[in-house]
C-alpha cells in the first residue's frame, strides 16, 4: 500500500505542473492584451511609458515560458500577486475569503449526513416499502434541483411565508456573533447540502443494500445474531465506505466555492470572490483563485483514496 | 465477414433486450416522457409558434399574473413569460445537446484511441484529460468563458471541453474491456484496419454504455448551462434563457412568484427527465444492480 500511495504522491506533480501551466495559458488567451483586456476603455488612457510600465510590473515584456517560469517561482514562495481592482495581494484576500467557504462547505456536509445517511439505512432496511419509495422519491427531486434553483426558492419562501429576508444585512463572522453566523449560514448550506443528501442517501441505501447481501452477514445472521447488531456492526461499518469517499469527494466541490449560492445568499466566500473577479475582469485575481481551487480540490481528492486504501481492508493495491 | 457476423451476432440481443425492456423500465419511460414533451416545447419555441413574440412588450400588461391570456403571467415589461419559458427550454436544451454531442465525440474518440492504441499516446492523452478533470466542472466552464467571452456558442463549447474527459475516461475503459474479446482478435486476424476494428467492432459494442453516460451528462449540462446563464455569463438578454430569468427576476419573487417558479419548474423537470431516463437506462444495462 506504501508503495502505491507514493506512486500516487508521484503522479500529483506533473498533474499541479499541467494545472498551473493550464491556469497561466488561459489567462494569456484572453482576446486582445493583457492590460487592456484588464483595464478596458481606461488602458485607451494609458501613455506609451506608462503601458510600458505596467508590462513590466506584470512581467509582460518577456517570452510567455520566462513569464510562467517567473510566475511559477512567485507562487511557490506563495506571492500569487496583485489584485488590480482592490490593491491587495491575491493571497490575502483568499486568506480573507476562505474561512466562510469552508464553514459553508462543513454544515453542508453535516446537513446532508444528517439527512441522507439514515434516510438511506432505512431506506435499505425496509426495501420497496412506502418509506424506501418517498426516500427515493426525495433523492431523485434532489438530484434534479440545481442548488441555485434550491436557493432561489428557500428566499422566496422565507421573504413570502416568514418575512425573513436572509441576504438582508452584512455577513457576520464566526468569531463576532456565532449565532448571527450560523442563522446566515444555515439557508445557504441547506441549498447545497439537499441535493448532497440525496447522494448521500442513494449511495448509503446502494451500499447496505449490497453489503447486505454478503456472505459474511449472512453468517452472522444464522449464528444468530440480533439483527440491530447484524446491521451495527457489520453491515453498516462497511457500507460507510463508498459514503466516506462520496463525502470527501463531494467536500472538494464545495471548497472549490459554492460559486452561485455564495452569490444568491451574499456570502463573502472564495466562490463569490473569483465571481466579482471574473465581472470586473481582475484577471490576477482569476488567476490565482482558480489555481488555489484547483489545487485544493486535486489535494483532496488525494486524501480521498488515501482514506480509501486505509478504510477498506479488501482494497489491495501491490502490483498496480 | 466472419468477424462481422460476430459482432451483429453479440449486438443483436442487446439491443433487442434493451428495446423490450425499456418499457418495463418505469423510471426510464416516465424520464423519457418528460423529455420528449420538452423537446417538443422546445422545438416549439425554436421555431418561433410562441403565443407572442419573445421580446414584444406589453406596456399596459406587466407584471400580470397567469390567467387565460397570458398562461404564465407577464415580466416587468410585460413580455409573455411562457413564450420566453419555450425559447429558454430551446436554447437550453440546444446548448444541453450540442455540446454533450461534441463532448461524447470528442471524448469518445480520444478514449477509443487511447484504450486501443495504449503506451505512450493512452498515457499523453489520458494525462491531459486527468488536468481537466482536475478543475471542478463548473470552475472550468466559468475560466473558459471568462477568456472566451460570454454567450451561447461559448457556453456550448466551455461544457463540451468539461464533458470531454468524463467520456474519454468511460470509452477508454469500455475499449481496454473488449478490446481483447474473440470478435476483435477474428478481425484483427483478418488483416482489418485499425480505425475499421475500433469503427466497425468495438464502438458498436460500447455503445449502450456510452448512451447511459450521455443521458446523465444531459442533465449535468442542463445545470451548468442554467448555473452559467444565472452568473450572466451564458446566453445574454434579449434572448431568453431559463437560468438568466431566475437570477434577473430573483427580486421580483415576492410579487410576481410565477417569474421564477415557471423557469424553474422547467429547469428541474428536465433534469429530472434526464435523470430518470439515465438511471432507467442504467437499471436495464445492469441487471444484477437494479433497484439500488
Amino acid at each position: 500500500m506504501v508503495r502505491y500511495l507514493t506512486q500516487r504522491f508521484i503522479t500529483l506533480i506533473p498533474m499541479l505542473i499541467g494545472i498551473s501551466i493550464m491556469v497561466f495559458g488561459a489567462i494569456r488567451l484572453v482576446p486582445g492584451d493583457f492590460i487592456t483586456a484588464q483595464l478596458g476603455t481606461e488602458a485607451g488612457m494609458l501613455s506609451d511609458t506608462q503601458r510600458a510600465s505596467l508590462e513590466a510590473y506584470y512581467g509582460l515584456d518577456v517570452p510567455p515560458v520566462e513569464q510562467y517560469f517567473s510566475w511559477m517561482g512567485n507562487v511557490l514562495t506563495g506571492n500569487l500577486g496583485m489584485s488590480i481592482r482592490q490593491g491587495r495581494p491575491v493571497v490575502d484576500l483568499i486568506i480573507d475569503r476562505f474561512p466562510a467557504t469552508l464553514e459553508l462547505a462543513i454544515i453542508s456536509v453535516i446537513i446532508a449526513l444528517l439527512i441522507g445517511i439514515p434516510m438511506g439505512i432505512l431506506s435499505a432496511i425496509y426495501r420497496n416499502s412506502a418509506l424506501d419509495i418517498f426516500a427515493r422519491l426525495f433523492a431523485m427531486v434532489g438530484l434534479s434541483i440545481p442548488n441555485f434553483l434550491l436557493g432561489t426558492l428557500i428566499i422566496f419562501v422565507l421573504s413570502v411565508y416568514f418575512g425573513i429576508l436572509p441576504t438582508s444585512g452584512n455577513y457576520v463572522d464566526l468569531t463576532e456573533d456565532l449565532s448571527l453566523n450560523l442563522q446566515q449560514m444555515i439557508f445557504p448550506a441547506l441549498a447545497l447540502g439537499t441535493s448532497f443528501a440525496s447522494s448521500v442517501m442513494r449511495m448509503t441505501r446502494s451500499s447496505m443494500l449490497e453489503v447486505m447481501s454478503e456472505d459474511y452477514i449472512r453468517t452472522a445472521r444464522s449464528k444468530g445474531l440480533h439483527e440491530r447488531i447484524v446491521l451495527q456492526r457489520h453491515a453498516l461499518k462497511n457500507a460507510m465506505i463508498p459514503v466516506v469517499t462520496l463525502v470527501g469527494i463531494e467536500f472538494g466541490y464545495l471548497l472549490g466555492g459554492a460559486f452561485i449560492v455564495e452569490q444568491i445568499f451574499a456570502i463573502p466566500g472564495i466562490g463569490r470572490l473569483l465571481i466579482n473577479a471574473i465581472t470586473q475582469r481582475d484577471y490576477a485575481l482569476v488567476q490565482g483563485v482558480t489555481l488555489f481551487i484547483a489545487v485544493n480540490f486535486v489535494v483532496i481528492n488525494l486524501i480521498v483514496d488515501f482514506a480509501y486504501t486505509l478504510l477498506d481492508p479488501r482494497v489491495t493495491y501491490d502490483g498496480r | 465477414m466472419a468477424a462481422e457476423n460476430t459482432v451483429t451476432l453479440a449486438l443483436r440481443p442487446t439491443w433487442r433486450t434493451l428495446a423490450a425492456n425499456f418499457w418495463k423500465e418505469r423510471g426510464a419511460v416516465i424520464g423519457g416522457v418528460i423529455i420528449a414533451f420538452f423537446l417538443v416545447v422546445g422545438l416549439l419555441g425554436l421555431i418561433g409558434l410562441t403565443p407572442y413574440p419573445v421580446v414584444e412588450q406589453h406596456a399596459i400588461d406587466r407584471l400580470s399574473a397567469p390567467d387565460s391570456t397570458y398562461l404564465f403571467g407577464t415580466d416587468q415589461f410585460g413580455r409573455d413569460v411562457a413564450s420566453r419559458v419555450m425559447k429558454g427550454t430551446a436554447n437550453s436544451l440546444q446548448v444541453a445537446l450540442l455540446s454533450v454531442a461534441i463532448s461524447t465525440l470528442a471524448g469518445t474518440a480520444l478514449g477509443s484511441i487511447s484504450g486501443y492504441v495504449g503506451g505512450l499516446l493512452d498515457n499523453v492523452i489520458m494525462r491531459l484529460m486527468d488536468i481537466i478533470f482536475a478543475f471542478p466542472g463548473l470552475l472550468l466552464a466559468l475560466l473558459i468563458v471568462t477568456i472566451l467571452g460570454p454567450g451561447l456558442d461559448n457556453t456550448i463549447l466551455a461544457i463540451s471541453i468539461v464533458y470531454t474527459p468524463i467520456f474519454a475516461r468511460v470509452a477508454r475503459g469500455q475499449v481496454i474491456s473488449v478490446k481483447e474479446k474473440d470478435y476483435v482478435l477474428a478481425a484483427r486476424a483478418l488483416g482489418k484496419r485499425d480505425w475499421m476494428i475500433l469503427v466497425r467492432h468495438i464502438l458498436p459494442n460500447i455503445a449502450s454504455v456510452m448512451i447511459v453516460q450521455v443521458t446523465l451528462a444531459l442533465s449535468w449540462a442542463l445545470i451548468t448551462e442554467a448555473g452559467l446563464s444565472f452568473l450572466g455569463l451564458g446566453t445574454q438578454q434579449p434572448e431568453p434563457s431559463l437560468g438568466l430569468m431566475l437570477s434577473s427576476n430573483r427580486a421580483l419573487a415576492e410579487i410576481a412568484p410565477w417569474l421564477i417558479l415557471y423557469p424553474g419548474g422547467a429547469i428541474m423537470l428536465m433534469v429530472l427527465g434526464f435523470n430518470l431516463l439515465g438511471d432507467g437506462l442504467r437499471d436495464l444495462l445492469d441487471p444484477q444492480g437494479r433497484g439500488r
